[in-house]
């Protein structure tokens, strides 16, 4: 007894098909090329330059629009999908990295970058966090860290300081709060760097650098939340008699007590690349497995690489 | 397959040789004695075999019939005196004859071949073709291993039953037309996800869905294809999501507590109109409830759970054989309607053997790989496409006219976009509901076992299908007015049901699951909801074992007996 198998729709649908065109041909995009839907943030928020940088490193990059895919879990920082004129996912709140992964691994072609808040991140996608990191999946992580929760309007978020009094800690937040580098760190992340929206060139540089890293680059962009935590890193900004100290020369990225040591450094700390380390992703672990399991099969049609396990059966 | 076929036993002189054409061989054991293998190698002889757990033969004592023949190891098992009477109890030392034989100690492997031999010689089964089978099984390891298994079974095949009264002969039964090929459920919907095309899939592990994500982690390399061990079930769903989104319909699957776990992202997949196939192996619930019975209570669960309005596809084989077509008309369904479908299997079809013509692969066998051909424009949401049915476009796919889609789980407008226009979520709503009401027009009508008028219709669903038919076959024989209905499409419901039941007094709905504070169980829920028929009654239960065909025409005679109408059987 077999069932009825439904009918394959046909690919693509009604749709023109238009001949493709050479990247040869192509002028790197323009900001109003890059540009969607007028970014919804309230005036002054630091997921502005966030936004302008990455249009930076399209062009920069010459990035095409098919060529990226841009995803977010759910938050103010995470409705950035809809402002990139670009492949696009909103989804979940805090499960953005898993839904990245399955688009990275099956889909060598592209470039995946996932964009979030601190919530997203370190709280309900804390676990995901540490295990996208530990397996070393190629995409470009950038969380945009403002210590509160912005959509749901001011409450205490994981990255909280002590002290800080939101709608759910009127007195004060009392939790320790997560320390972005040292988790990232310890989960294995492969590419730890920390910016900050005041610094746009410094920005830019680690949104490069996290690009051309092949493995998980996670950046923690501090974006400030004027709405819900104003002033929260004036310390870090020299234009508010801050100091933005960079990570120093003579630190080795690839020593992970080092880079450790550096994260535990008080606000505001330093700005940089923390940690680097040359592992080999999952992406291509995977395909090695494949390789090898391929070889056995060499020449024939998938419907008959079935069929071995079938004989089997008999 | 029948527990009342065997004949009665003979008195007196000589073992007589009954013909039989079926028998109900039921082992119980310790887990680690190898029942299971017992099973596979009777299956692959005889055509098929279930598996429950059966840790102790006194929980399953009374589904033998009276007369029914107790082999026991006697040198571990007392039978209680009064089984004795209602039984014919057969002591055999097969722990100790095993070690006799093979060496080593009782705890040691080689008891199940004994019995496999014991069995083989009370049955009259092919030996030699049993013994190809085991050389095929233990062939390869250690030369020793299958030594120990062929002295093990010509022991017990030796073993002289001088206390057994007879031993049975089966009648030739028909052969079949093909190859048969014999594997559980879970191979069966694993397989046939590959043939379907699917290239990648991610879970977590969770008894009885386990077997279906380790054989997807070991064959889908072969296919270029990967499997991912995730953290938790919400980062499987997400991430099979994900390679969904990027073009090729992927699958995750869990049992009850995981799927709890997936309902939020399953309501996205419906939100974003992607295409995901959800495996639930259904075990006993709630909570870590029942790891390894088998219950029908994740019926609504996958059909409705989750918040808001979120209309998706519950498919639910009936056998073996039906998990292979059912997991290709999964995926095939998932791509045409760009939703997520569930598959509601459970633990009996799960790990239950069985022989099945062989599929003609090369004919079955897809290719859905995505195609990303530019196109000059596009709407992820298009509310003017027939019956709104729309496809994605995956990402690398290039749009010339430059505006690009977002798959989102806000309500949207046509290109992806938030909204709050409420006329925008009527349209959506309606657009995702109307989607699935042109799959239900174009589901078949399902067909009536037996007579399509009558007093009883018998209503089942899953792996009940087996012993209901059975039991129409027995009431119908009986001169009772019994029919079934069998329904694999749960959501949505095929078109015609109404009337069917209208050719009915009595509409039964058969399932394992509990009959709730209403008295009825799940799909008799759906059901009263759906055509509002006060005659759609229950026969539920939850002691985690399948129906037997008995209880099904107890509990059947005994609502009519309650609603005091004839009754069904005599
Ligand atoms: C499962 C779930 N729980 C809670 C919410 C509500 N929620 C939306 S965003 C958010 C926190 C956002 O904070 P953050 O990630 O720091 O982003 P920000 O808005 O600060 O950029 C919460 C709690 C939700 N959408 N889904
Ligand atoms: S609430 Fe805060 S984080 Fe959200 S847009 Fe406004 S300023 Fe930005
Ligand atoms: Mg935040």
């Amino acid at each position: 007894m077999s069932s009825p198998v439904t009918d394959i729709p046909v690919r693509g649908g009604n749709i023109t098909a238009v001949p493709p065109l050479p990247d040869s041909e192509r002028k790197p995009l323009t900001k109003k090329e890059m540009s969607a839907d007028h970014p919804t943030w309230c005036p002054g928020c630091g997921d502005f330059s966030v936004l302008a940088l990455y249009f930076k490193l399209i062009e920069k990059r010459k990035l095409w629009h098919e060529k990226i895919t841009t995803i977010a879990g759910i938050g103010c920082s995470s409705r950035f999908p809809y402002f990139v004129q670009a492949h696009g996912v909103h989804y979940i709140h805090g499960r953005a990295l898993p839904f990245a992964s399955g688009v990275s691994l099956s889909r060598p072609d592209l470039h995946v970058f996932v964009f979030g808040g601190d919530g997203d991140a370190f709280s309900i996608g804390g676990n995901h966090f540490n295990h996208t990191a530990r397996k070393n999946i190629k995409m470009t992580y950038v969380v945009m860290d403002n210590w509160v929760y912005g959509l749901t309007k001011k409450q205490t978020s994981p990255t909280s300081p002590p002290g800080f009094k939101s709608k759910t800690d009127t007195w004060g937040a009392v939790d320790q709060p997560i320390n972005p580098m040292k988790q990232a760190i310890a989960a294995g992340a492969t590419f730890v760097a920390r910016t900050t929206h005041t610094n746009p060139n410094h920005v830019l540089q680690m949104m490069e650098a996290a690009m051309d890293h092949d493995g998980f680059g996670f950046i923690e962009c501090l974006s400030e939340c004027v709405e819900f935590y104003p002033g929260a890193f004036d310390s870090s900004n020299p234009r508010k008699g801050g100091a933005f100290n960079l990570v120093p020369e003579t630190h080795d990225v690839t020593d992970e007590i080092a880079a450790y040591k550096l994260a535990d450094e008080p606000f505001p700390g330093r700005f940089g690349i923390f940690y680097k380390a040359d592992r080999p992703t999952k992406n291509k672990l995977e395909a090695g497995i494949n390789a090898k399991a391929q070889e056995k099969v060499k020449g024939l049609k998938h419907w008959q690489i079935l069929q071995q396990n079938f004989d089997r059966m008999k | 397959m029948s527990e009342a076929t065997m004949t009665a036993p003979a008195s007196g002189g000589r073992p007589k040789v009954s013909k039989i054409s079926e028998a109900v061989i039921r082992i119980a054991g310790n887990s680690q004695d190898g029942i299971q293998a017992i099973g596979g190698f009777l299956a692959r002889l005889a055509g098929r075999s279930e598996q429950e757990v059966m840790t102790s033969y006194e929980d399953h004592i009374k589904s033998l019939r009276k007369g029914g023949i107790v082999l026991f190891d006697s040198d571990h098992v007392q039978p209680k005196p009064e089984w004795q009477q209602e039984y014919r109890h057969l002591g055999v030392a097969i722990s100790s004859m095993t070690v006799e034989a093979i060496g080593g100690t009782g705890k040691d492997k080689g008891k199940n071949m004994f019995v496999l031999g014991l069995v083989a010689k009370m049955f009259d089964l092919n030996v030699p073709k049993l013994e190809k089978l085991i050389g095929e099984r233990f062939g390869g390891k250690d030369e020793s291993i299958l030594n120990n298994a062929l002295t093990a079974f010509h022991a017990g095949y030796s073993h002289s039953l001088d206390n057994v009264l007879e031993t049975f002969r089966f009648v030739e039964g028909q052969k079949r037309a093909g190859h048969q090929v014999v594997m559980t459920g879970n191979e069966a919907l694993g397989y046939g996800l590959i043939a379907a095309g699917v290239r990648f899939g991610a879970g977590y592990p969770i008894t009885p869905w386990s077997d279906i994500m380790e054989l997807l982690r070991r064959e889908l390399p072969k296919y270029g294809g990967t499997f991912v061990q995730c953290e938790d079930e919400i980062a499987s769903i997400s991430m099979a999501l994900g390679a969904s989104y990027a073009g090729r319909v992927a699958v995750t699957g869990s049992s009850g507590p995981g799927i709890s776990l997936k309902t939020e992202a399953l309501g996205y997949a419906v939100m974003a109109e992607l295409p995901l196939v959800v495996i639930d192996v259904q075990r006993g619930g709630p909570s870590t409830g029942m790891p390894t019975s088998v219950e029908q209570s994740d019926l609504n669960i996958a059909c409705f759970g989750g918040h808001g309005d979120s209309p998706r596809v519950v498919l639910a084989p009936a056998n073996v054989e039906d998990c292979f077509y059912t997991a290709i008309e999964a995926v095939n369904i998932a791509r045409k309607y760009s939703v997520p479908v569930v598959i509601l299997t459970d633990q009996a079809i799960a790990t239950r053997i069985e022989a099945c013509e062989e599929p003609n692969l090369e004919k079955v066998c897809q290719d859905i790989s995505p195609d990303l051909t530019p196109i000059a424009d596009f709407k992820p949401y298009d509310l003017s496409a027939s019956d709104g049915l729309t496809h994605h476009a995956p990402p690398g796919k290039r749009i010339a006219s430059g505006k690009y889609p977002v798959v989102t789980g806000l309500e949207h407008d046509e290109m992806g976009h938030p909204t709050g226009s409420p006329k925008l979520h009527l349209a959506m709503n309606a657009k995702r509901r109307n989607k699935l009401r042109k799959l239900a027009s174009e589901l078949p009508v399902p067909q009536v076992y037996g007579p399509p008028e009558g007093n009883v219709l018998l209503v089942g669903w899953g792996s009940n299908q087996g012993p209901i038919r059975e039991a129409v076959d027995r009431a119908r024989a009986a001169g009772d007015s019994v029919s079934s209905l069998h329904i694999r499409y749960i959501n949505p419901l095929p078109p015609g049901l109404e009337n069917i039941f209208s050719g009915f007094n009595r509409v039964f709905v058969v399932e394992l699951n509990d009959e709730g504070i209403y008295g009825y169980g799940q799909l008799a829920g759906l059901l009263r909801a759906r055509y509002c028929d006060a005659k759609i009654q229950g026969i539920n239960k939850t002691d985690g074992l399948t129906f037997k065909v008995k209880e099904i025409l107890e509990q059947t005679r005994a609502r009519l007996a309650a609603a005091k109408a004839q009754p069904a059987t005599a």
